[in-house]
C-alpha cells in the first residue's frame, strides 16, 4: 500500500498507509489528520482540503483542472505547489508522496 | 467548562455527518475519555451530498461514501451501535435508552439527530414504487428502478428533485419535474436564476412543469400513473419525492428540552441541560451574523457546528458564527452559493444567465450579503470572503467580468 507524509505547519509528521484508488483528502481524514477537513466530500467545491505539495513531487501530478486552479485561486494562502487534494487520486506511483498542511482552511 | 476526564463517557445520538464529525474532533483535539455514537442506519457516519449525484449514479461505490470506515472507527476508539434507535434520555439519571433494551450511562449527550425526508400526504403516495432520498437504502432502493427508457416522476424543484433529474436524465430515462410553486428552487434564490435552472434542465430534455397541482397518485398495487390537478395524468415508473425534510427533535422534546424549528442550542451549541448539546440538521442556532435564529441544512453545518460541539466538550468553547454555503452539482453545472440572499435590495449580475456560467451577487445598504455562482469557482471562493467580511462594494467592478474580486477585498 502507498504511504503518505502529511505535514503540519510545525513539522509534526503524519505518515499514513493508504489503499490506492482514493484521494490524498480521503487518506487523510479517514486517518484523522489534522487540519485537512474535506467539507465538500471531495468534489472540488469547499478548498478545505487545501495542501501544499512537496516540490519533488509537484510536478509528477496530473495537473489541475481549470475548477481546481478556479478554488485554490481563493483558497487560504495558495502558493505555487497548491493543491485540494481531494483531485489527486493515489496510485502505487505516488507512494512517498509529502504533503504540506496549511496553517488554516476556513 | 473544565477539560472532561478520561473518565467521562460521551453518547453521541445520530451518526451522521454532524455526529461524526463531533466524534473524530473529539479524538483530534484529545479527548481519551470513551465514545459512543449510536444510529438508526446500520452504516458508520458517511457523506450524504454524493447520494443524489454520484452515489446514485453509480460513478460512487458505498465504501467511498464512509467519511470513518468502521476499521478507522475502531482504531480512533469510537464505539459504534447501528441499526438501533435512542427511544428515551432520562436526564436525571443521565442514561439514555435504546430501542433494543440496551442503557447507556453518559457524562455528556450529543443530539445530532438530523432530519427525516417529508413524505407526500397524497392518495396513493404510500405505494412501493414513491421513494424518499436521505439514506444510502433510499437510494439503493431508487437505483434499482433507475433503468434507461423508464420514466420517472420527480415531486419537488429543490436541490434534490432537480439533482435527481440531471442525474435520470443522463441514464437515459425520461424525467418528468412537477414543482408546486410558480418555479423551482424557490426557497433558496431569486426567480433568475430558478429561470436558469429551468431552461438547462428543459434544453437536457426534462420536462419541467411549476405550479401544478397533484391530485393523486394512481395504480395498484405500485403507482403507474401521477393525475394532475388539471385532470391530466403522466405515465410513472415509478415517484420521487424531494420536498424537503423534518428535524429529528421528538427525543429532545420527550426530554423536556426547549424545542423551536430544531432544538434550542445557545452560541456553544449546548441546550438548557448542560450535560447535553446539538449539532446539525436538528439544531436551532442563535446565528451572530445574521442576528437571528437559524436552523440550517448542509453539510458545513453540520460538520463545523459538530466541530463546535466537540471544542465547548473540551472545556474550549468558540462561538458558532458561520456564513452559510451549498451547494448543488447538475450535468455538468456546479452551482456555489454563499450566504442567505432574503432581504437584498441589488442583485449585480456577472456574465450571462443565458449560458452556461454566472455570478448572481446580492447587496444590502450596499454589502455584499450572499451571492449564487455557476462555472465561476473564484468568485464564489473570493465573495465567500467578502460575504464573510460584510464589505462595501461598488456594484459596477462586481458587474464587471474583466475585475477578479480578489481586487474588492479591504487590503489586510
Amino acid at each position: 500500500m502507498p504511504t503518505l507524509t502529511f505535514l503540519e505547519p510545525d513539522g509534526k509528521a503524519h505518515v499514513v498507509e493508504t489503499p490506492a484508488g482514493v484521494s490524498v483528502m480521503e487518506a487523510a481524514t479517514r486517518n484523522m489528520v489534522p487540519g485537512i477537513i474535506g467539507e465538500c466530500g471531495g468534489c472540488c467545491t469547499c478548498a478545505t482540503c487545501h495542501v501544499y505539495i512537496d516540490q519533488t513531487w509537484y510536478g509528477r501530478l496530473e495537473s489541475a483542472d481549470e475548477m481546481e486552479q478556479g478554488m485554490l485561486e481563493g483558497a487560504i494562502e495558495p502558493g505555487p505547489l497548491s493543491r485540494l487534494c481531494c483531485q489527486i487520486k493515489i496510485t502505487d506511483e505516488l507512494d512517498g508522496l509529502i504533503a504540506r498542511i496549511p496553517a488554516g482552511q476556513l | 467548562m473544565s477539560e472532561p476526564a478520561a473518565t467521562q463517557t460521551i453518547v453521541i445520538v445520530g451518526a451522521g455527518q454532524a455526529g461524526g464529525e463531533t466524534a473524530s474532533e473529539l479524538r483530534k483535539q484529545g479527548f481519551t475519555g470513551r465514545i459512543v455514537l449510536v444510529g438508526d442506519e446500520t452504516h458508520v457516519p458517511y457523506r450524504r451530498p454524493p447520494l443524489s449525484k454520484a452515489y446514485l449514479s453509480g460513478t460512487a461505490t458505498e465504501e467511498s461514501l464512509y467519511i470513518l470506515p468502521p476499521a478507522g472507527m475502531e482504531k480512533a476508539r469510537i464505539e459504534f451501535i447501528g441499526g438501533v434507535r435512542a427511544e428515551r434520555i432520562d436526564r436525571a439519571a443521565r442514561q439514555l435508552h435504546l430501542s433494543d433494551g440496551r442503557v447507556l450511562d453518559y457524562d455528556k449527550l450529543v443530539l445530532a439527530t438530523g432530519g427525516r425526508a417529508r413524505v407526500l400526504s397524497l392518495p396513493g403516495a404510500d405505494r412501493p414504487n414513491v421513494f424518499p432520498l436521505r439514506s444510502i437504502a433510499d437510494v439503493q432502493a431508487l437505483r434499482a428502478h433507475c433503468l434507461q427508457g423508464k420514466s420517472a416522476v420527480i415531486v419537488g424543484g429543490g436541490f434534490i428533485g432537480l439533482e435527481v433529474a440531471a442525474v435520470a436524465t443522463k441514464l437515459g430515462m425520461k424525467v418528468t419535474v412537477l414543482e408546486g410553486l410558480p418555479r423551482v428552487l424557490a426557497r433558496v434564490t431569486v426567480p433568475e436564476v430558478s429561470a436558469f435552472f429551468e431552461r438547462i434542465h428543459r434544453e437536457a430534455g426534462v420536462d419541467l412543469r411549476t405550479g401544478v397541482q397533484i391530485a393523486a397518485f394512481e395504480g395498484e398495487p405500485a403507482v403507474t400513473h401521477v393525475l394532475l390537478g388539471d385532470g391530466s395524468r403522466i405515465a410513472a415508473d415509478f415517484i420521487l419525492a424531494g420536498i424537503g425534510q423534518l428535524p429529528n427533535v421528538e427525543l429532545a422534546q420527550q426530554a423536556g428540552l426547549a424545542v423551536d424549528n430544531g432544538i434550542v442550542v445557545d452560541e456553544y451549541s449546548r441546550t438548557a441541560d448542560p450535560d447535553i448539546y446539538a449539532a446539525g440538521d436538528c439544531a436551532n442556532h442563535p446565528n451572530e451574523f445574521y442576528g437571528c435564529r437559524l436552523r440550517l441544512e448542509s453539510v458545513q453545518n453540520a460538520m463545523e457546528q459538530g466541530r463546535v460541539v466537540a471544542s465547548a466538550l473540551l472545556g474550549k468553547p468558540q462561538v458558532y458564527n458561520v456564513v452559510p454555503w451549498f451547494w448543488s452539482d447538475q450535468y455538468d453545472l456546479k452551482l456555489q452559493m454563499v450566504g442567505l440572499s432574503a432581504g437584498f435590495d441589488r442583485m449585480v449580475v456577472r456574465g450571462d444567465f443565458n449560458s452556461r456560467a454566472f455570478a448572481a451577487f446580492y447587496l444590502k445598504e450596499g454589502r455584499l450579503i450572499a451571492a449564487d455562482t455557476v462555472g465561476r469557482p473564484q468568485d464564489f471562493m473570493f465573495a465567500k470572503k467578502l460575504v464573510a467580511m460584510r464589505a462595501v462594494v461598488d456594484p459596477q467592478l462586481l458587474a464587471d467580468e474583466a475585475v477578479s474580486l480578489k481586487t474588492l477585498l479591504p487590503a489586510a
